[in-house]
């Protein structure tokens, strides 16, 4: 093992890198208007949800519901009839359709109990229970202060205070940003390292490679520094410039912490793309193989949904993914502000998933070259 | 050789090209320039220079490859910069690429690809068969008729390629350097059968690029091409007698300008001095390499003692390459063994390569990094010492003639430098042995003779073993020993000399046909009785009708490209597999992974009053599906410390005194922190413990203050629709469908055209009169039909397998996927005529199927909710209306009239997609 070889030939990675400007366009793409886009695009919260109002009451209690709602949460809710609602809804014009039936305040205020229905589009699950529980309790507020009009305080004077933290405002923005930054590492440095690896074999530099004095293991640690370095430097980059300075999204850790985190991070899946690369035979057969391994790596990480909330299978089998714990790590670091007394047990499972895949990939890449 | 029966003939006046001032550059490379040339028609034009001189440039400028950049083409009575010209005129030439088999399809079979050239000259099903079939007969190539032409010999390729050009009658033949690579014997079959088919369509007009002299030799009339300029034209017997040379290798040197021809002279390699304790430096026993049943090289043994120059011959795919990656430990044997130095060749052994040189078929040093650092790296490789480098870098500089040279990059260089280049680098560690693979293909004979100078050098002065192939006789003739080899066999192996006198023959080149017609078993030519082949080309000749060129839509040519990538597809089932099956794994994991539904958060309370009512506060939510209770907490550290490494997602404060100040009704605060890392997660966390908390609320007040409390009671029933469960999958796998039917048709339909690209067979593309709409619709069919397969087998897991109701209308969801996945291949067709590169095109794929489609199309977060750039991108994407079908047909039991208006934004999505691509693409390079 030559330190001298790998350097050279990663210096041969980087120049080659140099010399395709469509690359480099998509690079920066990514790492920047993407993630700009993509977190400009998150809504701040409940945003401007479709709610729309069948008003059978037509009392002041019922108009005072209705004028409860108002942006940004909700946008201005449509007064329709009760034949409309079930059109509409099936359109998927409306999210929430809140029916007050007739004589409303009346049982209201005779204590007979009267029931309002909201009725939700359960399809469109993220605003479907955050957005419910909104309604409910903006119902419930004009309700009481509307019976507080009529006759003083009869709740108990419990309050519940909730406040969110590492996040204030729930500004999703933030967690969009970060998300992109992540999916974009991911994605170049599986093809970074992947696809360029089936160009010089079917271009045939590979195979010039191997009557030097160079071993498999020192091209391939070659590939994974020079890409790597360059992902890392292109996600720095984001984060520093796009994240912190454009977003204005405050960073709580440190990002030193945080990049040291992405060289590991990235370390596996360079060694990933390598892998991969030696499984598919032909360029559309690894197209297609990313496709099948970006996908699930990007939903299925915890960078888009809760990971607790997965079946447990999955939340096992995901643990594999290099990317569960990047993110972990990631959403520690960055917005709850951890140091490396908290995160280190994701240090270790990047390092080890890291290894792991590093000899999978040398096994096969000796192979491979044949 | 005389043999042409025009040869003699006076040149017919009418040229069938005429090119005046005509300039050609790739970027800053000037290729020609002010080319003035009047070809004449119906006869047999040479094309002669070394490779890198323009010849390729020209003749794809003259078959309309290639966009006329400055001056004026004229091809057949017409402007070529004219595209009604050129669709007109596109069915009457032929156009054979320079390149073994570059325009043929190496999965399809010797029938299959002719057929495909017959159908987008728009022939019908009858004829076709009927010309595929006197051409495979007049070709020898009926009896292969069923074979992969991947799997071809080099010689059969191009036979193989004249077939697909000559399936529409053309009037003129262009072909670029159809023999470089090919075997003597099957080299004359190949002009035997030009000859041939001349004899009977009197009226063809033939252009051919050649780096064989002795082909050029034949031809009725030339053009002697260096460095983008003409240098002569003439027939044969003119330029020599203008030169006053005896052939056309002395002429072509004797033509070349002053500068040029400077220390050219005729290679004289001086006799080996035997040595008496000579050392065997390369000896291979018995060695045979397999590839599954197929035996590439068949028990080839050799001894070659140190500093010989050992001649290898034999056409493309005999072996020679597989028994040189076998010397250099590239490949490991399957039987035998190969000895380097007398140590056995050890793929592992990192010693051995410092001692060996090797140099391969393909220019495969890096093009991105300049002659200087191509030579750098290598040194560095080979772990010279440092302060050794620049001194060795210069000296090799110098030999191999690089000094004017080192920044420039080897693909802005002539290949003969390139080729000086590339055994610079093989030299560079100062090796004892030399493996070359035919080093000097494509290279002008003054630069070959350049070469072979420096071979005769490093083997007679330095004592350094060579061993090199080559396809060139007269550079056989200075080995000091050849083998020949055929089909993985040796078949003889002797000095030059003893092999003209073993077969009594004049040449060397006699003497190997005639080895070769021994082994192979065949005479020259696989002659027809004469009789019948006149009646087949009466009939040939008769029965052609050129359809109407002027069509702009025709359906045959279309389904050409149609049928042919499905034949690809089908002969790659890998591809097919992982699309459909991948792609039902990818539903089943992502639609029961995704769960918006949050469960099991970990919450935990720091209880400061510690009573019965505290304690039922807590118990209510711990009670609860969607949380789970942790240990208590035990101070604001403990709180911050477990928030902060995301043990919990809520953290519940309850103040001393509470149950008391409950009792008494005195304002009484509760507060609770909730991780907000996570703002999806957060706001339902929010939003399930503010019901809990109205819950609480109602229940303690009615337990408290009894009836009087239910005055101002109300419920709010919550119905959730379409999806009554709140179950992820039923939610998910509409939505999972849409994505899963844009990603992998998109990104198969973009590489079906980037990978022609990058490899060469576009093409066909260029030179055929099929149109850039016929294209892309062709290209496009296969990857819909296979889509729409994809769409019913996710549709039916979902149903049948995942339990997800179908609640709607069946036809409507078909339809709609129907137009999405037209819209999904337009959008890769789209993107693919951007890319020129197989790896951007990946990425860029990846990057506009998949975050659009994820974040902009209505699957997470609704449309109506998104802002900025991702709105609009959400507005005009097609995903966004099929998830609305989707998940209409599949939740909410909608039919088609309830649907209508998502189907408009795909209506409107497919030909603004298409007409773009088509709009975009390009019908010529450059």
């Amino acid at each position: 093992m030559h330190i001298t070889n790998t350097l050279q030939l990663g210096i041969k990675e980087l120049r080659g890198l140099a010399r395709d400007p469509m690359l480099i366009v998509l690079i920066v793409y990514a790492f920047t208007l993407s993630i700009y886009t993509a977190a400009t695009a998150m809504p701040e919260t409940l945003n401007n949800a479709a709610i729309a109002v069948v008003d059978e009451d037509q009392s002041p209690a019922s108009s005072r519901i209705l004028t409860a709602f108002y942006p940004p949460y909700f946008a201005i809710p449509k007064v329709i009839s009760q034949y409309e609602m079930d059109r509409r809804m099936d359109a998927g014009l409306d999210t929430f359709a809140v029916n007050i039936p007739p004589n409303f305040q009346r049982d209201l205020l005779a204590g007979r109990a009267p029931t309002i229905q909201l009725n939700v589009d359960a399809t469109r699950m993220s605003q479907a229970f955050s957005g419910g529980g909104y309604v409910q309790s903006i119902v419930s507020d004009e309700v009481s202060e509307f019976m507080y009009r009529y006759r003083g305080a009869s709740a108990l004077p419990v309050d519940l205070v909730l406040r969110s933290r590492f996040n204030q405002e729930l500004d999703k923005g933030w967690f969009g940003a970060v998300t992109n930054v992540i999916s974009s590492i991911t994605m170049l440095s599986i093809i970074l390292t992947g696809a360029a690896l089936i160009r010089e074999r079917e271009h045939g530099t590979i195979e010039h490679l191997l009557v030097m004095p160079v071993t498999p293991a020192e091209i391939m640690l070659a590939k994974i520094w020079s890409m790597g370095l360059v992902v890392l430097v292109a996600s720095a980059f984001a984060f520093v410039v796009v994240v912190q300075g454009v977003l204005g999204v405050p960073i709580q850790g440190s990002l030193t912490l945080f990049l040291s985190g992405t060289a590991l991070h990235l370390f596996s899946m360079t060694c990933m793309g390598i892998f991969l690369a030696t499984i598919a035979g032909t360029m559309p057969q690894f197209g297609l193989l990313l496709m099948l391994v970006l996908l699930p790596l990007q939903v299925l990480s915890g960078a888009v949904t809760p990971r607790e909330s997965m079946p447990q299978i999955i939340q096992d089998v995901m643990l594999v993914a290099p990317d569960t714990h990047f993110v972990i790590l990631a959403q520690s670091i960055l917005f709850r502000g951890a140091g490396f007394d908290v995160v280190w047990p994701q240090f270790l499972a990047l390092l080890v998933i890291g290894i792991v895949f590093f000899t999978f990939a040398l096994h096969r890449f000796r192979r491979f070259l044949r | 050789m005389s043999g042409s029966p025009r040869a003699s003939a006076a040149v017919p006046a009418v040229p069938i090209a005429r090119l005046e001032a005509v300039g050609l550059a790739y970027g800053k490379v000037t290729a020609l320039a002010g080319i003035n040339l009047h070809i004449p028609s119906g006869a047999m034009v040479g094309l002669i220079g070394p490779d890198g001189v323009g010849k390729s440039s020209l003749l794809s400028l003259i078959s309309g490859a290639h966009a006329v950049q400055q001056g004026r083409v004229e091809v057949l009575g017409g402007d070529m910069a004219d595209a009604d010209h050129r669709r007109r005129t596109c069915p009457r030439i032929a156009y054979m690429p320079q390149g073994l088999g570059k325009n043929l399809y190496p999965t399809l079979s010797v029938f299959e690809n002719v057929e495909f050239f017959g159908r987008l000259f728009g022939q019908e099903r009858q004829e076709r068969e009927r010309r595929i079939g006197d051409l495979l007969a007049r070709t020898g190539l009926a009896p292969f008729g069923d074979r992969p032409a991947g799997k071809l010999s080099g010689g059969m390729k191009q036979k193989l390629g004249l077939c697909c050009s000559l399936i529409h009658d053309p009037d003129l033949l262009i072909l670029d350097e159809p023999t470089t690579g090919v075997d003597p014997l099957s080299r004359r079959q190949f002009w035997e059968l030009i000859d041939d088919i001349r004899g009977d369509t009197s009226t063809m007009s033939v252009i051919v690029a050649t780096a064989y002299m002795e082909e050029a030799e034949r031809f009725d009339w030339l053009v002697a091409m260096d460095d983008g300029r003409v240098l002569a034209t003439g027939t044969p017997t003119d330029l020599l007698a203008r030169t006053a040379t005896t052939n056309l290798d002395a002429a072509f040197v004797a033509l070349l300008p002053e500068e040029k021809r400077r220390g050219h002279h005729e290679v004289v390699i001086p006799p080996r001095l035997a040595c008496a304790d000579e050392d065997i430096a390369i000896e291979a026993e018995h060695l045979t390499m397999r590839f599954g049943d197929f035996t590439a090289v068949d028990n080839v043994s050799f001894r070659i003692p140190r500093g010989e120059i050992f001649g290898f011959l034999g056409s493309n795919g005999c072996g020679k390459t597989t028994t040189m990656k076998m010397l250099t430990g590239l490949l490991p044997a399957t039987e035998g063994t190969a000895k380097l130095f007398g140590r056995e060749v050890d793929p592992n052994d990192i010693k051995i390569r410092q001692r060996v040189g090797y140099m391969s078929q393909a220019f495969s040093l890096y093009s991105e990094l300049t002659v200087q650092q191509n030579l750098e790296l290598h040194a560095r490789l080979f772990n010279l010492p440092m302060e050794s480098v620049p001194a060795r870098i210069e000296e090799m500089a110098r030999r191999f003639d690089l000094m004017h040279v080192m920044d420039a990059l080897p693909d802005a260089l002539p290949l003969g430098i390139r080729q000086r280049l590339s055994l610079a680098v093989a030299m560079i560690h100062a090796p004892d042995i030399l493996i070359l693979d035919e080093p000097t293909s494509g290279v002008d004979p003054v630069a070959r003779d350049g070469f072979w100078q420096i071979l005769s050098d490093l083997s007679r002065k330095d004592r350094v073993t060579i061993f090199v192939s080559t396809h060139f006789m007269n550079e056989a003739a200075l080995c000091d020993r050849i083998s020949l080899m055929h089909a993985g066999k040796v078949l003889v192996s002797d000095t030059p000399q003893a092999i003209i006198e073993k077969r009594s023959a004049h040449t060397l080149e006699e003497a190997f046909i005639s080895y070769l017609e021994e082994a192979s078993g065949e005479q020259a030519s696989p002659a027809q009785p004469p009789a019948q082949r006149e009646a087949a080309d009466g009939a040939m000749m008769s029965a052609y009708h050129a359809p109407s060129v002027r069509n702009f839509f025709n359906w045959r040519r279309m389904f050409a490209y149609t049928q042919r990538e499905a034949l690809e597809l089908q002969r790659d089932p890998i591809r097919a597999a992982l699309a459909i099956l991948g792609s039902v794994l990818l539903m089943f994991v992502v639609g029961y992974g995704i769960n918006l539904d949050v469960e099991n958060l970990s919450f935990a309370v720091l209880d400061r009053d510690d009573t019965t009512i505290s304690r039922d506060y807590a118990l209510q939510i711990a009670g609860s599906r969607y949380f789970t209770e942790k240990a208590p907490i035990t101070d604001y550290d403990d709180l911050d410390r477990r928030m902060r490494n995301g043990e919990l997602s809520l953290a519940i404060e309850i103040p001393p005194g509470f149950g008391r100040d409950v009792a008494r009704g005195r304002d009484v605060e509760i507060a609770a922190w909730i991780d907000g890392a996570m703002p999806t997660r957060a706001e339902t966390v929010r939003g399930y413990v503010q019901g809990m908390h109205t819950n609480w609320l109602t229940q303690k007040a009615r337990e408290l203050y009894g009836d009087a409390a239910t005055i101002g009671d109300f419920r709010i029933e919550i119905r959730y629709r379409y999806n009554p469960g709140i179950e992820s999958l039923v939610a998910m796998v509409p939505a999972v469908i849409p994505l899963l039917l844009i990603q992998i048709p998109a990104m198969l339909a973009v590489l079906s055209v980037v990978r022609e690209k990058e490899l060469g067979s576009i093409i066909n593309f260029y030179v055929t009169p099929v149109t850039r709409l016929e294209f892309l619709i062709g290209k496009q069919i296969p990857y819909v039909a296979l889509a729409m397969l994809n769409f019913l087998m996710l549709t039916g897991f979902a149903i049948f397998f995942f339990g997800v109701p179908l609640t709607g209308s069946f036809p409507t969801l078909a339809l709609a996927a129907l137009l999405y996945v037209i819209a999904a291949t337009a959008l890769g067709l789209l993107v693919s005529t951007f890319m020129s590169s197989q790896i951007a095109a990946i990425f860029g794929t990846a990057l506009i199927t998949l975050i659009p489609a994820v974040q902009y199309s209505g699957m997470i977060d609704p449309i109506s909710s998104l802002q900025g750039a991702g709105a609009f991108i959400g507005h005009i994407y097609p995903t966004t209306y099929f998830v609305t079908i989707s998940r209409g047909t599949f939740s909410k039991a909608l039919g088609f009239g309830d649907l209508a208006a998502s189907f408009i934004p795909l209506l409107i999505a497919v030909p603004v997609l298409l007409g773009l691509g088509t709009m975009l693409l390009r019908k010529q390079a450059g």
